[in-house]
């Protein structure tokens, strides 16, 4: 009995610090400052998040004319929480980036009613659109499209894709999955050698490759959704030595346009990059200036501009400025 | 089927790959006797039971029931309290935990919805009727472990039963709870309900029983009405041989004071288990015991001794030095071994083999980088397992497949292998057979005049008398008497129990 | 009680087999290898050739299970004495692999994640990030053995906060070493055509083969986790013994975490070594020790690791689909952790002896 009280208490203890931590950086008494309540997945989720996290701290700040407060988890329940809390504070915009879809209309619709603006970046949650002004979010199928679109232009006589997926059911594996799929069913010359998910692993993406390899079947492209698991697929073709990149035998292919990435298309080890763009802060400051000034956004979907890298045609410009 | 009887047994067979641990046994229980069924560890008692609660499926021979046509086909546990048999262990198998009354009815709830006002109500009329001292809304644990054990048997009674098994239910009951449960026994018998009584204890079999039956080797001895047979004849049948009178295991060394020096003394040792400081010391080839009735605080005291409870004050002389014991490995390091008083709970480690059992102790005493190796510890386990005449297959089985007094050899063996100078030794002998009882006795003495000082408990009295010179009297956590010499009687260690001296 | 004397030696091995515990895992690496061996021999070529940098590589299916096995074999290791003295395991492993190789890193880059040349030596990195994954693994230790608290529960905090505190060492950037030496240790020493974690691996199983005949450790940790009662009374300190179990599981992570970021030079704090507790206990279990402590069989879990790895790698050769992997995964786990069971096993013994020996005194009720 003493055992598992100490045990819930441990537990407590450490739940207590993560929500310390989660609110600690909550706002002082504003003057003519816009609050802002910011819920955002963790940082240290991915590179991707971090520039995100950067970037909203970037605009989100004081020097701007807001008074921002952020919270961060990864889980949904918390999350909602949170947001209740600064509904209750009385936050002049809401933004938010939600761990997970379900759940939100009963809170949105308590931030609604109490004059405040939802706007969500990134994900979107199943609520009534009503509840809030406006999404500012990747279209992930499109990076998929342009993607699959960069490929079919290099006009290969056969397409062999190790196509190395990622966390299956996620939104930016299906949105990155369907145009190829829809592409090697249209073609007869597109074929795929392997379709596994790696979960986002550059390890277990190394070891999809390295099958193929060793089992000898022909491949020409490697389709990664996501830098990582590229890097992982380009370790296992270093290791047998295939050739890759601009001039090799085999298409290098990742997502998310980390600067390392960048970086090896810029030397021409891979091909292609696509961009999923976590800059969004700007676009948000946008509307929250808008609304402030009584314009409504003209429509309530706001997709970010995102683009594909080719190694040909990259500079060290691009690197720096789009590199995360 | 005869008329009189509740169940009955013929020609049962039973073996275990190529171990036949039963062999054309019969049985038969009457209605409104207390029946003993006795014999030493191995000799099929167990199984016996197994197979007429359904634990284990009989390879040939029939079971007949009153009130069932033909042989009936016991398969499970379950069924065989549906059909009247009820069984309560040694070990108490209720939840400490639950109360009384949610222990009586746990698993047979008739309907999803419990009644528990009535369940209440109805528990408490069985524990007034049987004159149990416990109340239905008690949590179990916090009553005494005999009540517990009634407490079980109240929950077979009230599965109206005709057969009820008691496997050894006062190996850890005091005299006084004994006696409760025997009243509780008779009380049961009078009402027709047929009890088969498996124990160790001779004297609780004369106590209470009606006939005996006797196994050896998977065996049927024979079944015997209780006055036609004195003791000496039943231990002979359970043994196979005639035995040497038990009183004459301590010899002539009797009245001899002339002990070597004093090699322990403790000074107003306690422990956080003790309840007040005591003083204590044994001499160079002296056997002593602590006595009194359990909860007297005789085991806080040698743990006290040992280190296995946080010493707290005390000095402690061994071997003309000042030494410190503040754990069991700074005991063992002066030459003190224990072999605990509950074997399963702290001397067993059940999943080890015998061979690593026996080595243990040693092992320690040589540390943390000086292992014994393979051939080594094969050979001081062999040496032991001949020297105690354990019962193994090999070396390798695991301790906790063998039977309770050779688990008990084995502990002995760890503890002799460290070659301490004293030996404490805490109910060595509960649980197990005479026969191995008796070579335990032997070898105390035995132990003693090679020099080897021991101190020995037992809630056996006249073991005590048998083995030890002394005997430190405990009553309420409190030494209240030493006697030695020609005041060691039963009835003078009765009289210091009960509160003679002051 | 009388004991036969028929049944021939031979039978009396094999019933011995079924009880050994290594049958288990053995028994799966062998219908593992049959099946590929029968679905496609070439599962077992293995080529030389030289990798793009021009040194000589083995490849092959055989090859890449071997190395990429090794951080779970280490990782066996230190979860089978977790879990022999603790009677539960660290679910904390990934998290402190992400932290330990974190670490590594960070002491190699210093402030710049992108260093031209390292900071410090590559053993004073693996020493440094050793000394930090002890602690934590005392931190985990002190927990369980001092506090009494449950393994799971106790680790959990670590497993909560790994990540994070990872990803803080190194500032929330990832470091990237463009030193090739670096590389040698997840990948091959020039000259040398075998991966270096296989040796590694192998290094480490010595390790502890020597640690397991030379010291106590063994007898210690299992007395300790069958009945720490009885284990006290002989004089073994059994919080001591709980405590350093964690510390050892601790220098396992720094080994794996060590071979982790040399494999790609870098790191991703939120998905390196993800899951790998699970694969860890895993091996444990089909080992066929029990979780809940004891007795252990040192081999049988290094190679349910081994086993662990060999199915993952002949999945990807089978080309399962996506979505099914993980449900083929679990059907082959499942069948495999309950052959495993102890109750299982002795069932399999007796089935065993029935079908070849035939008791003669049994008779058809």
């Amino acid at each position: 009995m003493k055992r598992m009280l100490l045990a819930f208490t441990v537990l407590l203890l450490s739940v207590m610090a993560v929500f310390a931590q989660g609110s600690a950086e909550g706002a002082a008494d504003d003057g003519g400052l816009i609050r802002v309540g910011i819920i955002n997945n963790d940082p240290n989720e991915s590179g991707y998040r971090t520039a995100n996290d950067a970037d909203l701290k970037r605009v989100f700040n004081e020097e701007n004319g807001y008074d921002a407060s952020f919270y961060y988890s990864l889980r949904n329940d918390e999350q909602i929480a949170a947001a209740q809390l600064f509904v209750q504070d009385g936050v002049d915009y809401l933004l938010l980036s939600a761990a997970g879809t379900a759940g939100w209309d009963s809170v949105l619709q308590d931030a609604y009613d109490a004059g405040i603006y939802t706007i969500l970046f990134d994900r979107t949650v199943d609520a009534n659109p009503d509840l809030y002004v406006a999404e500012v979010v990747s279209d992930t199928n499109l990076q998929g499209q342009t993607a699959v679109d960069w490929l079919a232009s290099q006009n290969l006589d056969e397409y062999n894709i190790i196509h190395i997926q990622g966390v299956m059911g996620s939104s930016a594996q299906i949105g990155r999955t369907d145009p190829l799929n829809a592409m090697v069913e249209a073609n007869d010359n597109w074929n795929l050698v392997t379709q596994q998910t790696a979960e986002w692993n550059a390890e277990t993406a190394q070891q999809i490759t390295q099958a193929v390899i060793d089992s000898g079947t022909p491949f020409n492209v490697i389709y990664a959704e996501n830098d990582d698991m590229a890097r992982g697929a380009v370790a296992a073709l270093d290791r047998a030595n295939i050739s890759h990149g601009v001039g090799g035998d085999v298409i290098v292919m990742g997502f998310d346009c980390n600067k390392w990435a960048l970086e090896e298309l810029l030397a021409g080890r891979w091909n292609y990059d696509g961009q999923a763009n976590p800059f969004q802060a700007d676009t948000i400051d946008g509307i929250i200036r808008d609304l402030e000034n009584g314009i409504e956004p003209e429509s309530k979907t706001i997709y970010l501009v995102e683009q594909g890298f080719d190694a040909a045609t990259i500079t060290q410009e691009d690197v720096d400025k789009y590199g995360i | 089927m005869q008329k009189d009887s509740v169940l009955e047994m013929r020609g049962i067979y039973k073996s275990f790959y190529s171990v036949k641990a039963l062999q054309d046994v019969d049985f038969t229980l009457r209605e409104g006797e207390i029946h003993a069924l006795m014999g030493e560890n191995g000799a099929g008692k167990s199984t016996l039971i197994k197979v007429l609660t359904g634990v284990y499926a009989k390879d040939e021979g029939q079971i007949f029931l009153k009130g069932h046509e033909g042989p009936v086909n016991i398969k499970s546990p379950e069924e065989a309290q549906k059909a009247g048999i009820s069984t309560v262990y040694q070990e108490i198998t209720l939840c400490p935990n639950l109360t009384v009354a949610e222990n009586m009815y746990i698993g047979r709830e008739r309907s999803p919805i419990t009644n528990w006002r009535r369940m209440n109500a109805d528990a408490n009329r069985i524990l007034e009727a049987l004159a149990i001292p416990a109340k239905a809304q008690q949590q179990l644990g916090t009553c005494s472990i005999a009540v517990q054990q009634m407490v079980a048997i109240a929950r077979a009674v009230d599965m109206e039963c005709k057969v009820l098994i008691l496997d050894e239910p006062t190996s850890s009951l005091d005299e006084s709870e004994v006696s409760k449960l025997f009243k509780l026994m008779l009380d049961l018998k009078s009402r027709g309900v047929g009890i088969i009584f498996v124990t160790h204890f001779l004297d609780q079999v004369y106590e209470v029983c009606d006939r005996i039956t006797v196994l050896r080797d998977g065996h049927l001895i024979g079944e015997y009405a209780i006055e036609n047979m004195p003791r000496v004849d039943l231990v002979s049948k359970m043994l196979g041989k005639e035995l040497d009178d038990l009183s004459e295991i301590k010899s002539g060394d009797e009245g001899e004071s002339s002990y070597g020096e004093v090699i322990y003394e403790a000074d107003g040792l306690s422990s956080t288990a003790t309840r007040s400081p005591f003083s204590f010391s044994i001499h160079k080839g002296e056997v002593n015991g602590f006595t009194g009735l359990l909860g007297s605080g005789r085991s806080e005291c040698v743990r006290a001794i040992f280190g296995a409870d946080r010493v707290t004050s005390g000095k402690v002389h061994m071997d003309g030095h000042d030494i410190k014991v503040s754990k069991p490995r700074d005991a063992m390091k002066h030459g003190i071994g224990y072999l605990p008083e509950d074997r399963k709970k702290d001397g067993i480690v059940g999943d080890l083999s015998v061979r690593e059992n026996i080595i243990l102790a040693l092992q320690v005493m040589k540390g943390f980088f000086g292992p014994i190796s393979r051939a080594q510890a094969e050979a001081f386990a062999d040496e032991y397992i001949k020297l105690l005449d354990i019962k193994t297959a090999s070396t390798d089985t695991p301790i906790k497949s063998l039977s309770g007094g050779n688990q008990q050899k084995v502990i002995l063996a760890r503890w002799l292998l460290t070659n301490p100078q004293y030996l404490i030794l805490d109910e060595p002998t509960r649980g197990i057979d005479i026969g191995t009882k008796i070579e335990i006795q032997k070898l105390v003495l035995k132990l003693a005049s090679e020099g080897k000082s021991v101190t020995f408990i037992s809630s056996e009295i006249d073991e005590m008398l048998r083995t030890c010179s002394r005997l430190i009297v405990m009553r309420d956590g409190k030494e209240v008497g030493e006697l030695s010499g020609s005041d060691l009687t039963q009835s003078k260690i009765m009289n210091t129990i009960a509160g003679g001296a002051r | 009680m009388s004991i036969d004397k028929t049944p021939s030696i031979g039978l009396q091995k094999a019933s011995g087999l079924f009880r050994r515990q290594i049958f288990i895992p053995l028994a799966a690496l062998i219908v593992l290898i049959l099946f590929n061996l029968i679905a496609d021999p070439s599962f077992f070529e293995i080529s030389y050739g030289t990798n793009s940098a021009g040194n000589p590589v083995l490849s092959g299916y055989l090859i890449t299970i071997l190395d990429n096995a090794s951080e779970l074999a280490i990782l066996a290791i230190g979860m089978t004495l977790v879990t022999a003295a603790s009677g539960g395991q660290d679910i904390s492993v990934g998290a402190a692999i992400a932290i330990s190789g974190s670490v590594v890193l960070r002491v190699l880059c210093g402030d710049n994640p992108r260093p031209d040349e390292m900071q410090a030596s590559i053993l004073t990195a693996f020493l440094i990030s050793c000394v930090v994954s002890m602690l934590f693994g005392a931190f985990n230790g002190t927990l369980v053995a001092y506090f009494n608290i449950q393994p799971m529960i106790a680790t959990l905090i670590l497993y909560t906060a790994g990540r994070s505190i990872a990803a803080w060492i190194n500032n929330n950037r990832l470091p990237i070493i463009s030193d090739p030496s670096f590389g040698y240790f997840g990948t091959f020493i020039p000259g040398i055509p075998i991966p270096t974690p296989i040796f590694i691996a192998i290094i480490c199983m010595a390790i502890i083969a020597l640690v397991l005949k030379f010291t106590t450790l063994g007898l210690y940790a299992q007395s300790v986790g069958i009945n720490p009662n009885s284990a006290k009374l002989n004089g073994i300190n059994p919080a001591f013994i709980k405590f350093i179990t964690y510390v050892i599981m601790g220098l396992c992570v720094a080994v794996a975490g060590f071979i982790k970021v040399t494999r790609f030079s870098t790191i991703n704090y939120s998905v390196v070594a993800l899951d790998i507790e699970m694969d860890a206990i895993l091996a444990v279990a089909l080992g066929g020790n029990a979780l809940s402590g004891g007795k252990f069989s040192m081999v049988s879990s290094i190679l349910g690791a081994y086993v662990i790895q060999f199915l993952t790698t002949t999945l990807f050769k089978f080309n399962v689909s996506s979505s099914a992997l993980p449900a083929y995964k679990a059907v082959v786990v499942i069948v495999l952790v309950v052959l495993s069971a102890p109750t299982v096993r002795e069932t399999l013994k007796k089935a065993w002896n029935r079908l070849r020996a035939g008791s003669p005194a049994r008779k058809e009720a």
